[in-house]
């Protein structure tokens, strides 16, 4: 127990360490450029609480029971041998972990807010339908980019190639794109890979890249988070040429 | 009552992430779980932080992000008229200062340089390559604002930037390249990017003529740009340097 509070108070103060930054920032241009009164201080100091204690617990609880477990599996999948069961597995992370990304849920909550003004979607149900499907979509397409990024370890294919040819679909998808989505898709590469993400995915490509003789976890291992920031940008232009 | 909700529908969110560890571990690698209790303890502090984070995030981070987007552009700060887009300087030293202040405490970032410290044997260092990003983060969010303010089109500068980027690659030493790519992604964390997200709607809905629907978006975008190529330059540079040398 006292190990336990111990611990979480040294997480405490790394997220603290987190939002000092952010709080300085503010302060100064609060204080000294603009001076200006902030509205509802009580409520955002009250809510910038809640936001470093969630922090705290989410990575807390994150290097209890999900790292711990991640990895584990990411090992035996790699030991495993059996390339069906480790693209299954790769798809199932790379999906799994990006749905529960906070910044995603945040970004998509506010994407749909945002069409419900701009009179894309009406109803509350619509505007709840809207954000869970940007978020699905963006969860399959991480996980089809954990799949690319594993089949590339194995085959050591070039990084570049991939990604040059992603930034080639990127633009071709963005001539076809409805206006509304463009700024959102691209937005949605850099907020999938994350907390959640980022350990996690990592343990899989340098797991992989370390098992196999002739890769390098340098040059192989890492990648996999430019894949997963590139395909979200296709696939929500997709979603938005689709519907 | 508001906690409450939003307490139920996160179980929902984090349920795909447990369905999926537990259900490889137990049917398909037919493996006990270690620590079982410690991982359902874990479970339920990444339920209970998430709820708490999400709700402190509607209540905080993102009205922090409008109030200072408001407050930079209201005409009472800046004046009125014809305004340019160099009367908002001050929009643009914020969005320079939050994204280099962010970055440079960004914990995932060190531990990334670290390792790259590691891999390179001393070519990279650790805290010239974390200035490297941060300054990378810095520009991409104040260029990113000067679009917003401009109102001019997204594609046209992430496309050139992706030209950038071509470019720096073909003259990278390969074993580089992937992570330069990888510290776009890993630099916007999951403090940076609502606020950030905030910023960027609360400047295309205060300043005339933008539509917070298409212009609003983006500046994560720029955010994870602009990295790739501070992080090629400065290889560029110290390589430069011990060629001279």
């Amino acid at each position: 127990m006292k190990k336990t509070a111990k611990h979480f108070l040294i997480n405490l103060t790394s997220s603290a360490k987190d939002l000092a930054p952010i709080v300085l920032v503010i302060g100064f241009f609060q204080l000294i450029v603009l001076q200006q009164n902030i509205p509802n201080i009580g409520d955002i100091v009250l809510g910038s609480a809640f936001v470093l204690v969630g922090l705290t617990l989410f990575v807390y609880g994150l290097e209890l029971g999900l790292f711990p477990i991640g990895e584990t599996l990411a090992h035996s999948f790699v030991k495993k041998g059996s390339l069906f069961w480790l693209l299954v597995f790769a798809f199932a992370l790379g999906f799994g972990t990006t749905v529960a990304e906070p910044a995603l849920i945040a970004v998509a909550n506010e994407a749909a807010s945002v069409a419900k003004l701009g009179g894309i979607v009406s109803t509350e149900n619509e505007l709840n339908n809207y954000s869970q499907t940007l978020r699905y979509t963006v969860a399959i397409s991480v996980g089809l980019s954990v799949v690319i990024g594993v089949m590339r370890i194995l085959k050591g294919w070039p990084l570049q190639w991939i990604i040059i040819g992603g930034y080639l679909l990127v633009i071709i998808t963005t001539i076809f794109a409805p206006d509304f989505i463009i700024g959102i898709a691209y937005d949605s590469g850099g907020v999938t890979t994350s907390t959640i993400t980022v350990p996690l995915v990592t343990a899989l490509g340098v797991g992989l890249a370390s098992s196999i003789r002739g890769r390098n976890p340098l040059t192989d291992g890492f990648g996999m988070i430019a894949i997963a920031s590139l395909l979200p940008i296709i696939a929500v232009m997709l979603f938005g040429i689709i519907r | 009552m508001s906690i409450l909700n939003s307490l139920l529908s996160m179980l929902w969110d984090i349920a795909p992430i447990a369905i999926v560890l537990f259900g490889f571990q137990r049917i398909i690698l037919k493996q006990k779980i270690p620590n079982l209790k410690r991982i359902i303890i874990g479970f339920f502090l990444v339920w209970i932080g998430l709820t708490l984070f999400i709700v402190g995030l509607e209540k905080a981070l993102f009205p922090l992000g409008k109030i200072m987007a408001d407050q930079l552009t209201s005409s009472s700060f800046i004046g009125s008229g014809n305004l340019d887009w160099s009367d908002y300087y001050w929009v643009y030293i914020f969005a320079f200062s939050i994204g280099f202040a962010t970055t440079i405490a960004e914990p995932s970032l060190l531990a990334v340089a670290i390792k790259a410290a590691q891999v390179s044997g001393g070519f990279i260092k650790v805290w010239p390559l974390r200035i490297a990003v941060a300054f990378g983060v810095a520009i991409g969010i104040a260029l990113g604002s000067y679009r917003i303010v401009t109102g001019l089109p997204l594609h046209y500068f992430i496309i050139a930037g992706y030209v950038v980027v071509l470019i720096q690659t073909y003259f990278s030493p390969k074993n580089i390249i992937a992570l330069a790519y990888d510290s776009g992604g890993v630099t916007t964390s999951t403090v940076t990017v609502p606020l950030v997200a905030a910023l960027g709607l609360g400047l295309a809905s205060t300043i005339d003529g933008r539509n917070p629907l298409i212009d609003g978006f983006g500046l994560i975008a720029f955010a994870s740009l602009f990295p790739i190529m501070s992080v090629m330059a400065y290889v560029q540079i110290i390589k430069f340097f011990r060629k001279t040398e």
